[in-house]
This record gives C-alpha cells, sequence and structure tokens, in this order.
C-alpha cells in the first residue's frame, strides 16, 4: 500500500488547504489581537496564546486572495515553524484528512510567482483539491516588502 | 544515552576545558613552574584525545596527539615553555576548537587535518641540543630528588636530581645550574619525598640550598605558592533551556499577579487582600532569585582575554600585561552575550592603539610592559565595565584633526568642542586614528559599531583619556534585560510600552493650554520645556495610526508628552493617554517583525493582552529626531553650559497653607499615589508596601506642626473614605521614605540664587523659584524630626530611579 499523510484543512476564499498534521500545535477560535504598526501587511498582529506571544499571519494576504469580509471572524491554526510558533488566520477549518501518496500533484507551471513557492502541490480529492501548503515558506517574511499603510 | 548524547557531552565539557586551556598556557608563559597548571594542560588534552579516539574522531585525534606528545616533554622537564611553545600549543588549542564546532555542526571531524600544525609541533618535541641542556638544569634547579626515584611514587619523579657540584646561582639568574644528572649524587632528603607531590616540592627544593648555604635561583618563590583547586562547588549543571523557561513561567506569574494585585484592589475582602499581597511579596522574590540563576559571572567573558592580549600584543610587538578586578560580578546571560564581542574590540583597541611600543614606553619613562586594567562593579542597579590603559592616551588634536579630514565636524565645531565631546568623536562611524591600518583594528569600523551594541542593550559608553596616562573606556550596562520598568501609554486605542532607561520626565498640558503651549518651526511642532525647545513626535502618527478624526479630537483634548531621550537627544512624544508604570516582562519578536525598528519587543499586560515596547532609538530614528551626531554635541554643550549656570531642578509641591515648597528633583525616586486602604500601621509609624518593600510614610504636615499635634497627629489613620494619597518616593542615604503631601504643583528649573534663612526646621532655606517664595526641604531634617527608620533601598528600585521618571499627579487617568 502506497504511503499516506495527514493533513489539517482549511479553507480559504473557499479554497481547500491543508498543512501537515504533525506541524499543527493547535486550532482554535478567533483571540485578541494586538496590531503591529508597520509590520509587514501580511502579520494581523500579535496574540497571547497562553504567555506565548504569537504572531499571526493573515493567510488570504499572504496568498494574496482577496480580503476577508467584514465580520467574518477568522480562526487561528497555531503551527510550528523554525522560528516558534506561528498562527495563521484561515476562514474556516475543515476536518483532517488522510490522503493517499498516489493523489499527490504538483502545481501547473500556470501558477503565480510568488505564490507557487508557497504551494507545494495538490492532492485530488474526490470532489475538490487540497491545496498542500509549506508551512515554512508561509511563515517567511523576507520577500514581503509591502508596509501597511504605506 | 545514545551516542549522541556522548558526543553532546563531549562537546559541552571539551569547550569548558579549552577555555581554560588558554587561559592557563597563558599564564604557564608567565610562570613556567607552575606544574600544577601544566598538569592540568596536560590531562585536558589527553581527555580530548582519549575521549575522541573512542569517539572515531581521528583527526582530531591525532592532533590531540602531538599536542599531547608536547605537553607530555613539558611536564616531564624535558622542555620548558618558550612563547614559540605556547604558539603552537595555542594554536592546537585553535584546531581542536575547530574541529569541535565541526563536530557539533555535522557530527563530523572535518576534512582538514592540520598538517603544518602537527609538524610544527612534532619539530618543537626535539629541540637543539644546548637548549635541551638548558631546558633540563632549569628544571632541576627546581626540585631535588633522591637517588632511589624509581622507589618513590611515579608523582616524585619530576623532581630530578642536584648533585653536590651543582652551583647555584644567586636571584635573578633564570639559569641557575650546570648539571648532568648521571654524576648526581643525592643530597636530597628522602624521606620528604614521601609526601605528597606538592608539598613534596617545597622542603625537596630548599635542601640543597640548605647544603649549599644559597638562596634558592628565581623561580623558586613561584613554586612555593601552592595552587590549591577549589574543590568542587556544589553545583548541578542545567539547561539554558530550562532555566529559559522557568523565566518564562516565572514572567507569567509575574503577570499573573499583577492581575490578581487589580482584582483584589477592586474587591472588598480582607482575606482576599492578604493573600494577594503575600502572593505579591512571594512572586517578587522568586522572580529576582530565578533572574539570578541566570546571572553570571563577567570573568567567563574574560577569561579569553589574556589570551586576546597576548595574541595581539605578539602581533604588534608590544608588551602588555592584563588585570582584572571584579571578576565575579554578574550579569544577566544574555547580556552577557551581547557585550562579549564589544568587549573583544575595547580590550584589542586598547592593546593596539592605547599602549606604546616597548621603547617608546621607556623614553616617557614608563615601564616597557603597559598595563591593561579590566574593572567590573555594581553601581545603582546597573553594572560598570572599565577598560583601562596606562598608554599614551588619546591624542585630542589628532582626533579633531582625522574628523575634520573625514568631513564628520567642521573646523567651526571642532574650535568649539571640549575635551570630552573631541573623545567622543571616536565614536562615529567612519572614524580611525590608527597610523597604519593593522589585522586587528584601525579600519575605521568598531567603535561606532561598539557603541550600537552597548546602546542596543540600553547601556552607555564613555571615554576618559589623559594625555600620557592612559584611556579609560567605560561601559555601562543593564543587569538584566528579561524584566524592565517600563511605563504604559495609549495611542490609538492600543497600549505600548516604553523602557523606563529612556524615560526623562512626563508633561501634561490642559487643553486650554496645549492649543498656545506647541508652537511650530516651519510646521514641526515643538514645546518649550523650561526654556528649551523640545521636539515633538506624534506617537500616532509616526505608527501610521492616525486618521482625521484623531487631529481632530487631539484639538480639545489635554495633551500628553513622554519626554524622551535617545542617542544624548531629547524629544518628547506624544501620546493619548499615560496609564501607569509597570514591571514587564519582555519577549522578543519573532524574526516577521525583526525589520520593524520601532519595537523592541512585545510583553504581555495584566488583561492578558498584549503590547509592543517601543524602540525609543529607532522611534527616535523614524523621527529623524537622532539625524547627525553634530547636533548632539551641540545638545550636550547647551546641557552642559545650564548645568554650569547653577540651575537646579526642583518639585514643587503645596505646603501647609498656602505655602510652597520644594525639594530638589535629584532626590525625588518617584512620584506615586496610594490608595488610602494602602497605608498600615506599624506601630506609630504609617507605611505602606512598596514593590516589594515597606516604605515608610512620613505627613509633610506632621513635621511642620508643633509638637503637641504631633503626637495625636501620629495615632490617626488617614479616613477611609479619602482619596488616593500623593507620595513623594524620596532617596535619602541609600534609604528611600514616602513623604505625604497635600498636592504636586510642578517641576521647574531655576536658579538657587535669591536666598533667605529658614524660618523654622527641615527647612534649607527659603527661595524664589518662578517669583513665589518657596521653602526647601532638608530631607536628613525631616528623616531626623520623624524619627523615621527607613528601609534599604535595593538595587533594582534604585534602577527605576535613575530615569527619575515622575508619574504626573493624577495626569491621564
Amino acid at each position: 500500500m502506497a504511503q499516506t499523510s495527514q493533513f489539517c484543512t482549511f479553507y480559504l476564499d473557499k479554497l481547500l488547504f491543508g498543512v501537515e498534521l504533525k506541524g499543527v500545535q493547535e486550532v482554535i477560535r478567533s483571540l485578541d489581537m494586538t496590531k503591529v504598526p508597520l509590520a509587514p501587511s501580511v502579520v494581523s498582529g500579535l496574540i497571547n496564546l497562553r504567555g506565548q506571544i504569537v504572531t499571526a499571519v493573515d493567510l488570504r494576504r499572504r496568498l494574496e486572495l482577496k480580503p476577508r469580509a467584514a465580520g467574518l471572524r477568522a480562526m487561528n491554526v497555531v503551527v510550528r515553524s523554525e522560528d516558534g510558533a506561528i498562527s495563521l488566520l484561515v476562514d474556516e477549518i475543515g476536518d483532517v484528512v488522510e490522503v493517499d501518496e498516489g493523489t499527490f500533484e504538483p502545481s501547473p507551471e500556470t501558477l503565480r510567482g510568488s505564490v507557487r513557492t508557497m504551494i507545494l502541490g495538490v492532492h485530488k480529492l474526490e470532489n475538490q483539491l487540497l491545496h498542500v501548503l509549506d508551512i515554512e515558506k508561509a511563515c517567511q517574511m523576507s520577500d514581503v516588502g509591502a508596509v501597511a499603510g504605506d | 544515552m545514545s551516542d549522541s548524547d556522548i558526543v553532546q557531552d563531549f562537546l559541552v565539557e571539551s569547550s569548558e576545558n579549552l577555555d581554560r586551556l588558554d587561559r592557563d598556557l597563558v599564564g604557564l608563559e608567565k610562570n613556567p613552574r607552575d606544574k600544577e597548571a601544566l598538569a592540568g594542560v596536560f590531562r585536558t588534552i589527553h581527555t580530548i584525545k582519549g575521549t575522541c579516539g573512542f569517539l572515531g574522531f581521528s583527526k582530531l585525534e591525532k592532533v590531540a596527539h602531538v599536542g599531547e606528545n608536547l605537553l607530555t616533554r613539558l611536564r616531564d622537564g624535558q622542555l620548558a615553555l618558550n612563547p614559540e611553545l605556547t604558539t603552537a600549543l595555542l594554536g592546537m588549542v585553535d584546531a581542536v576548537r575547530q574541529m569541535l564546532k565541526e563536530i557539533q555542526a555535522s557530527g563530523q571531524d572535518g576534512e582538514e587535518d592540520y598538517p603544518e600544525l602537527r609538524e610544527t609541533l612534532t619539530r618543537l618535541l626535539t629541540p637543539d641540543t644546548a637548549e635541551l641542556a638548558r631546558d633540563k638544569d632549569m628544571d632541576q634547579a627546581v626540585g631535588a630528588v633522591s637517588a632511589a626515584t624509581e622507589t618513590q611514587p611515579p608523582d616524585a619523579e619530576r623532581f630530578k636530581v642536584v648533585s653536590e657540584d651543582a652551583t647555584l646561582s644567586p636571584i635573578g639568574n633564570p639559569v641557575p645550574v650546570k648539571v648532568s644528572k648521571k654524576k648526581a649524587k643525592t643530597i636530597a632528603v628522602v624521606g620528604e619525598m614521601e609526601e605528597s607531590a606538592r608539598n613534596g616540592e617545597l622542603p625537596a627544593a630548599t635542601g640543597p640550598s640548605k647544603a649549599e648555604g644559597m638562596v634558592l635561583p628565581a623561580g623558586g618563590p613561584q613554586v612555593l605558592e601552592t595552587k590549591q583547586r577549589d574543590p568542587a562547588p556544589e553545583t548541578i549543571r542545567v539547561g539554558v533551556n530550562l532555566l529559559d523557561k522557568l523565566m518564562t513561567l516565572v514572567g507569567e506569574l509575574v503577570l499573573a499577579r499583577n492581575q490578581l494585585l487589580q482584582l483584589a484592589n477592586t474587591v472588598e475582602n480582607p482575606g482576599l487582600q492578604a493573600v494577594s499581597q503575600r502572593m505579591n511579596l512571594i512572586a517578587t522574590e522568586l522572580q529576582e532569585e530565578v533572574m539570578k540563576t541566570r546571572m553570571q559571572p563577567i570573568g567567563n567573558i574574560w577569561g579569553q582575554f589574556p589570551r586576546t592580549v597576548r595574541d595581539v600584543a605578539l602581533g604588534c610587538g608590544k608588551q602588555v600585561n592584563i588585570e582584572m578586578e571584579g571578576k565575579e560580578t554578574e550579569i544577566d546571560k544574555t547580556i552577557i552575550e551581547a557585550i562579549k564581542d564589544p568587549l573583544t574590540h575595547l580590550v584589542r583597541n586598547s592593546v593596539d592603539h592605547g599602549i606604546e611600543l616597548p621603547q617608546d614606553r621607556v623614553k616617557a619613562g614608563k615601564h616597557p610592559a603597559g598595563r591593561l586594567i579590566l574593572r567590573a562593579f555594581h553601581e545603582g542597579g546597573q553594572v560598570n565595565i572599565e577598560i583601562s590603559d596606562d598608554g599614551g592616551g588619546l591624542n585630542k588634536d589628532r582626533i579633531r584633526d582625522k574628523a575634520m579630514e573625514r568631513g564628520l565636524i567642521t573646523a567651526e565645531q571642532a574650535g568649539r568642542m571640549s575635551e570630552r565631546e573631541v573623545f567622543n568623536l571616536i565614536f562615529l562611524p567612519g572614524f580611525s586614528t590608527a597610523a597604519k591600518v593593522t589585522n586587528v583594528s584601525g579600519r575605521g569600523v568598531g567603535m561606532d559599531v561598539v557603541k550600537t551594541n552597548v546602546e542596543k542593550i540600553g547601556g552607555v559608553v564613555d571615554v576618559h583619556s589623559k594625555a600620557g596616562q592612559g584611556t579609560t573606556i567605560r561601559v555601562k550596562i543593564p543587569l538584566t534585560l528579561a524584566i524592565i520598568p517600563a511605563l504604559v501609554v495609549t495611542c490609538g486605542g492600543d497600549r505600548y510600552a516604553i523602557p523606563q532607561v529612556s524615560l526623562l520626565e512626563l508633561v501634561r498640558l490642559e487643553p486650554e493650554h496645549a492649543r498656545t503651549a506647541i508652537e511650530m518651526v516651519h510646521g514641526a511642532p515643538v514645546y518649550r520645556l523650561r526654556g528649551r525647545l523640545l521636539p515633538l513626535v506624534y506617537l500616532d502618527r509616526e505608527l501610521q495610526l492616525a486618521d482625521d478624526s484623531a487631529a481632530e479630537w487631539r484639538q480639545h483634548s489635554a495633551v500628553n508628552i513622554v519626554v524622551l531621550q535617545a542617542d544624548g537627544r531629547q524629544f518628547g512624544l506624544v501620546v493619548d493617554r499615560i496609564n501607569d508604570t509597570e514591571e514587564i516582562v519582555v519577549k522578543p519578536l519573532r524574526k516577521q517583525l525583526k525589520t520593524v525598528k520601532t519595537f523592541a519587543g512585545s510583553s504581555i499586560m495584566g488583561d492578558g493582552k498584549v503590547a509592543l515596547i517601543l524602540d525609543v532609538l529607532g522611534l527616535a530614528q523614524r523621527a529623524s529626531v537622532v539625524t547627525e551626531t553634530r547636533d548632539k554635541a551641540l545638545v550636550e554643550k547647551v546641557a552642559e553650559s545650564a548645568a554650569d549656570a547653577g540651575k537646579q531642578t526642583f518639585l514643587l509641591f503645596a505646603g501647609l497653607g498656602d505655602s510652597r515648597m520644594a525639594i530638589p528633583l535629584s532626590a525625588l525616586a518617584r512620584l506615586e499615589e496610594f490608595p488610602v486602604s494602602q497605608v498600615e500601621m506599624s506601630g506609630t509609624q504609617w507605611v505602606t508596601q512598596y514593590r516589594g518593600q515597606i516604605l515608610p510614610l512620613i505627613r509633610l504636615s506632621l513635621i511642620m506642626q508643633e509638637r503637641r499635634n504631633k503626637l495625636r497627629g501620629l495615632q490617626e489613620l488617614p479616613a477611609a473614605d479619602g482619596g488616593p494619597i500623593q507620595v513623594l518616593v524620596l532617596h535619602h542615604e541609600k534609604q528611600r521614605f514616602g513623604l505625604v503631601v497635600e498636592r504636586i504643583l510642578d517641576i521647574v528649573e531655576d536658579m538657587a540664587d535669591v536666598q533667605s534663612p529658614p524660618t523654622r526646621p527641615a527647612v534649607i532655606y527659603s527661595v524664589v523659584i518662578g517669583n513665589r517664595v518657596t521653602e526647601l526641604l532638608d530631607i536628613a531634617a525631616i528623616l531626623q524630626i520623624s524619627g523615621t527608620k527607613t528601609g534599604p533601598s535595593n538595587a533594582n528600585g534604585s534602577s527605576t530611579a535613575t530615569g527619575s521618571a515622575l508619574k504626573s499627579a493624577g495626569g491621564g487617568n
């Protein structure tokens, strides 16, 4: 039998994304957030996760999707990155899915530049595509020059 | 235990040992007879060699092996340590250290197998015969041994024979005896040889000299020093991670305590009050103790300096002796790491630039060997580190010329500069006066980096120099960075913390006053602070939080100005609200936010929300307050001249009736407001709990009242329904106490020139301040009159006082 892996899935603008389950620390509802002026726009703010200060990254902005509709409260997917815990803000949490290696296919060449580095590829599920997100790349801010308000 | 664990242990142990090796080897060079140290060096290398053989690091083993061979000869006295040998051995230590790094990184001991080093070490094994003979003789002079050596325990073999035809030389001659071992007949006392090796040295060595009726040759006294290594102290090794975690948890506890205290103040429950106060004390103490676990003696980084100094001095043909005072001074681990490089640079600089060549020194009538003194001590909640040399001192004219040549200052500025200002030019970027660029220093990067790095951790660098007598560079740094006192302000609905080290004072302008008080210099807002223009920076604008409504709103509200200092420059930061001062736990920002220079970190507030800590220097740079250093020099000049004119700063407050009283601002630690419920009676003394201590409170009204009223007044508790009491927390000769006053008026700077003698006790003199007659209080007399026994002010407390940060009375809340 081919190798399988488990993904924690979530939705962003109706697209299904997944990060490897073993990289996920926890999933929590929205928390009080402190905004960070002058920070890259993808940084939504800082949250207090039981005494640990965690940077919240707005995945919609990071993946260059359109902003979340006003009134829609984001969920936090807290992942472990090289630099400690990072919270990814997503629209909605999906199931944990177990996928077969065989269903994986790399992203098509037509996928645009900066997003391409973050999406490793897709798993072809029965009725939709599961975008596999590279946690480290998604948490890296070095290539994001935009500063809020500028 | 897995293999990797063994390797890890090996690495940790070896790197500690290597640091000691550096010290020991340099020490040995000065004092080659120190058998104990030599044996220690040998043991270390032997252990490394043995362990890496076992772990399969063959290249490392090879290098350690040749080193060990050489050390064997040294230990057995077949060779004497000389600079060449020391250099080779230090080279080996470096090679071993390099390979250990490789092992740490890759698990392998690297590609390099150091053929040249090994060749050098091997070559040094067999010195030419003349040298060998001399070395042997030297060794023989050290100790004497009976012919029966073979029957003695192996340790005793180190003591060689002195023959009866030995001619001992007088003191001062390092090559005392010419003997051949074979001819030797024993004169040493055999019985004494049975004592331990260390004890044996003394009687055995004196034996022959008594017989010859002569004094021991030079080197003898050093041998006599019994070097007893301290027995292993009762310590255990604890991972740094664990300590960091403990620190984080204590930080959490401190936050929880803050929340609890806030809650307890709102609930009328004596039981809860008592518990929360106890909790407060325990948490404070725990915090202090945990902080101590992270403290390390500064000696840990100084340990490598003898080696650094030796290498640099040898490289530029100088002789330098290094002296250290206050090695045991403790600093937080993170700070130790942060100052290591700046200090190393300063030390190298002192040797390279500060101390002159031996011939120049002799010409100047000094000892050919220069002195480099490192001194560390605690003072006022800060750590002072001084690096002094007795070299030529800074050349004022050369610095000035160089700075003009580099275009850092204009000729006109140069003419106006004081000596101290000129010296401080060396901290400018792109400045170097070294006549030639050596591989050590003189590339024009360095002192400015030192300054930036020290300032980054909230420290300051200062330089003093006297031509021909030397230079002293003083670095002042805070004890810890993990928990700092900070002022919490609100701006744009979010809270920000401002480290109190940068804080000078708070100014509140009432709405009706604000519109006229803030003036514009071609669009740049300024405020006249005691006659000097203070540039204003609006925090909401700098952080791009402002919108038009905010500007509208500002028109009709009071203005809160936080006067800050960055890089020697003052500026006023305008914020929406000033909340309070708090001890905050600093948490670093993640790398995603490292690019935002305006923030130094983040912290969790009492209510569990996150607040950002402002980086005052970064903010000042962003707001272009700190632009060019020439401005700063001018500001300093102004400040100095103001100080020269005898101006003093006073805190004004309302006395009895309509009278006005003042104390010098320098005596003031803080202004506080305490709710009456926090005031307790201890005997006949009012006290309150303040920062983990008991603060005696003295009522100004009692001091000034007549005696009979006073006795009654003492018993009187403040009315429970009264508002908060205003307290000036004062310092007096390491004591602190609270002076309860009716109302705090203002801070003024004035010349205390119009004086009249006092009219009542506890007043030094009356003076006219701001057109009103004001009585200047005598703090010592107040203490005496009230008969208060005050508690000592602790080091932590005084660190918060240095900024003389003032919580404006009732302001902003």
